[in-house]
């Protein structure tokens, strides 16, 4: 250890920062947006949830035709709209305070403008019936073609925040020659990297093949080729989510926590893993589809085991992160010191649950991704239990934390609600464990997913269980939802104002980075890429050059 | 231990685990034979009707307990809607869709595909106990999708 070691610092100029209020303002109503898009999904999962139970409250919503609707309703605005709007917010913060760097403000409202013209027109489409195709739109069922195009305008949302991150990275490595990446800046430019190049299929897929075909300019298409590129982006997706709630849980949970980061360099490395790792991975979703050889699908299965060992390395440094935090407020023992975290803290408590339901999600994810071991379980009930765990819990639950001093931060007032708060994560991590539980065990039994149980002309021993504990679990997520929404909207209408010249909370790390050696090497982002591409093509170059240029054969069907 | 020294043997514990499971996955698909569905042929599905197989679905015996159950996936049903093979009874299913992408899953067993159309699917299973068993489409398809299942009856 050198003398640099001993709490380094994560930002530039960490001593102080303005935000104007115009970066606040902006910033803040895309963390609006999305959250006004969580809520509309979670009104509809409540429906969701029930129809397992055999309970139907679709019926009362106005406008909705049918559970499928609803379905479409729930994935879209949630995975979709709700994780875009906040990333593209947070992650936009994030980098801004990381390089002391103002961000342009007329792009930023551009990323706002896009996210609401394309929620807009996919919600015209979804909610007029002319596109229940879920939020995986398999081909050849065919959606209208503004259902597509609102697609598009919001994954162009997330370019055009990449494009601002990349510029303000650019311009602060202008200014500071040689330095080190500050560290937050760092995972936060990772993110979007992988992102962009991950959503390039989602992009083919939609704009090459799906927006023409849905204006009646082609009369065919490929089932299987449109799936493959779906895939393609929609495993790394579930990281372009994910991520930025590690970003909070390496460098802001340790602070809630009172303790503080280990090791820089190791963090660096979990995001190029991530980097690397994230996309040549998707055809462990396409496990069961024929076309595609098995060796193929080995390769895949081989690298989605690597990219669950970056999030092992996480749990290490983010549980020795609170380990110190826990021990400098008195905790000792093995476990004694998780008991001693601040669990008064609404932003660290719904994290740490967050957290525990983690580590379920991703054991349950390992058994998706195990090969053969997946035909137990593919498109039961079982893998909504699993993302639940996953997108449903530990994303969206790190988002509320996160809310927790952000919504503060770009209002200037003083969080509303704080019992109410820590309740309300409460309430959401019991509701999930119990539907997962009940999504899981009735997917063992061949429940499957995405089906109307309850009018459903066939059953079987344990659906019944299993569904009642999905109801169950799902109305406590909704209560434990709707408290959140309370907190956020008492603090924005009500929360007592503040002076509002508080940073946002960033941890230390206890290893420095380097500033000479490999280490130095982890910030050229040019060369990772390059190396991701490669992978990219290695796992995926095989199918595309047998199998292109594709079987143009399926008519459209719109079977809704 | 010093936390870099306690950090190495976690994560080594870790990368040993994931290669152990591996390596058990691969020696039930490679050593036991437990394959996933691969490249099994293409078709127009434009003409699936008039295209062997798929122009007689049902189920033909193929040899000494040994028979082919040829499916067709279509919004909303599968055809044929029942299957009956005595115990014991190797069944290679082979199954595609006539219109939108649906799901094929013999519950209770590791049968369990896609029917994309244009792509014919194809998986061997012997059921050994007399039962029934649901085949339910695990992908949404459509406005009656919940309506589409199919059954095997296992003598």
């Amino acid at each position: 250890m050198n003398a640099s070691t001993m709490n380094a610092p994560v930002v530039d100029s960490p001593d102080g920062f303005h935000l104007s209020d115009g970066h606040r303002r902006v910033i803040a109503w895309m963390i609006y947006l999305g959250f006004a898009a969580l809520a509309i999904g979670i009104i509809n999962g409540l429906g969701q949830a029930l129809n397992y139970a055999r309970v139907d409250i679709l019926q009362y919503f106005p406008g909705m035709r049918d559970y499928y609707q609803g379905l479409t309703v729930h994935g879209v605005v949630n995975a979709i709209v709700f994780t875009f709007a906040f990333t593209n917010g947070f992650l936009a913060l994030t980098t801004s305070r990381a390089l002391a760097r103002p961000l342009s403000l007329a792009a930023l409202w551009v990323v706002f403008g896009l996210m609401v013209a394309g929620f807009v027109l996919a919600g015209f489409s979804i909610g007029t019936g002319r596109a229940t195709v879920l939020y995986t739109f398999y081909s050849p069922l065919q959606a209208h073609w503004s259902f597509y195009l609102g697609l598009v305008l919001l994954v162009v949302s997330t370019w055009v925040t990449a494009g601002i991150l990349f510029a303000a990275l650019a311009g602060w490595r202008k200014e500071n020659p040689g330095k080190r990446i500050p560290l937050m800046a760092y995972i936060s430019v990772a993110t979007y990297g992988m992102w962009v190049l991950a959503s390039l299929g989602i992009a083919v897929s939609t704009v090459g093949i799906l927006l023409p075909w849905s204006l009646g300019l082609t009369q065919t298409v490929d089932p299987l080729l449109t799936r493959t590129l779906f895939w393609f982006s929609g495993h790394p997706i579930v990281y372009f989510w994910l991520l930025p709630a590690y970003v909070s849980w390496y460098v802001m949970v340790p602070r809630h926590a009172g303790g503080k980061l280990f090791s820089d360099p190791l963090t660096r490395v979990v995001f190029i893993m991530f980097l690397l790792l994230s996309i040549p991975t998707g055809f462990h979703h396409q496990y069961t589809d024929p076309g595609i050889s098995g060796g193929m699908k080995a390769i895949h299965a081989g690298l989605t085991f690597g990219v669950f060992f970056p999030s092992l390395v996480t749990a290490f440094s983010v549980m020795y992160a609170l380990e110190i935090g826990g021990r400098r407020r008195g905790g000792s023992g093995l476990v004694n010191w998780f008991a001693k975290l601040d669990w008064k803290n609404p932003a660290l408590v719904a994290q740490l649950l967050a957290m525990l339901s983690f580590t379920l999600g991703g054991a349950t994810g390992l058994i998706n991704a195990s090969y053969n071991l997946n035909q137990a379980i593919h498109n039961t009930a079982w893998v909504p239990g699993h993302f639940h765990m996953t997108v449903g819990s530990a994303v969206t639950m790190s988002f509320f934390g996160i809310a927790y001093w952000l919504v503060p931060y770009l209002t200037r007032r003083e969080l509303v609600g704080k019992g109410m708060a820590i309740l309300s994560s409460w309430v959401y991590f019991i509701g999930v464990l119990v539907m997962a539980r009940g999504l899981i065990s009735g997917g063992l039994d061949g429940m499957p997913r995405r089906t109307l149980i309850m009018e459903a002309p066939y059953s079987k021993e344990g659906w019944e269980l299993a569904g009642l504990l999905t109801g169950l679990g799902g109305t406590l997520m909704f209560i434990g939802g709707a408290l959140f929404f309370a907190v956020l909207a008492g603090t924005v209408l009500f929360g007592k104002k503040t002076d509002g010249e508080e940073d946002i909370p960033f941890t230390v790390t206890h290893e420095a980075p380097a500033e000479t050696g490999w280490e130095v090497k982890l910030d050229r982002f040019r060369y990772w890429v390059v190396a991701a591409v490669i992978l990219v093509l290695i796992a995926y170059g095989p199918f595309f050059a047998s199998y292109l240029p594709g079987a143009f054969t399926s008519p459209p069907y719109r079977f809704f | 231990m010093s936390v870099k020294k306690l950090e190495m043997v976690f994560l080594s514990l870790c990368a040993s685990m994931l290669l152990v499971f591996l390596l058990a996955l691969f020696y039930s698909a490679y050593g036991m034979g437990m394959h996933l569905p691969g490249v099994e042929g293409t078709l127009d599905p434009r003409e699936v009707r008039q295209t062997a197989p798929f122009d007689e679905p049902g189920l033909r015996e193929v040899g000494e307990g040994q028979y082919e159950a040829v499916f067709l996936g279509m919004a909303w049903a599968f055809q044929p809607r029942e299957i009956t093979v005595p115990a014991g009874s190797e069944v290679t299913f082979i199954a595609t869709a006539t219109d939108v992408i649906h799901g094929f899953h013999v519950e209770g067993t590791r049968v369990n595909f896609m029917l994309i159309p244009g792509q014919v699917a194809r998986q061997t299973y012997t059921f050994r106990e007399p039962g029934e068993h649901l085949i339910i489409c695990h992908e949404y398809c459509g406005a009656g999708h919940h309506l589409m299942y199919a059954r095997v009856i296992v003598e």
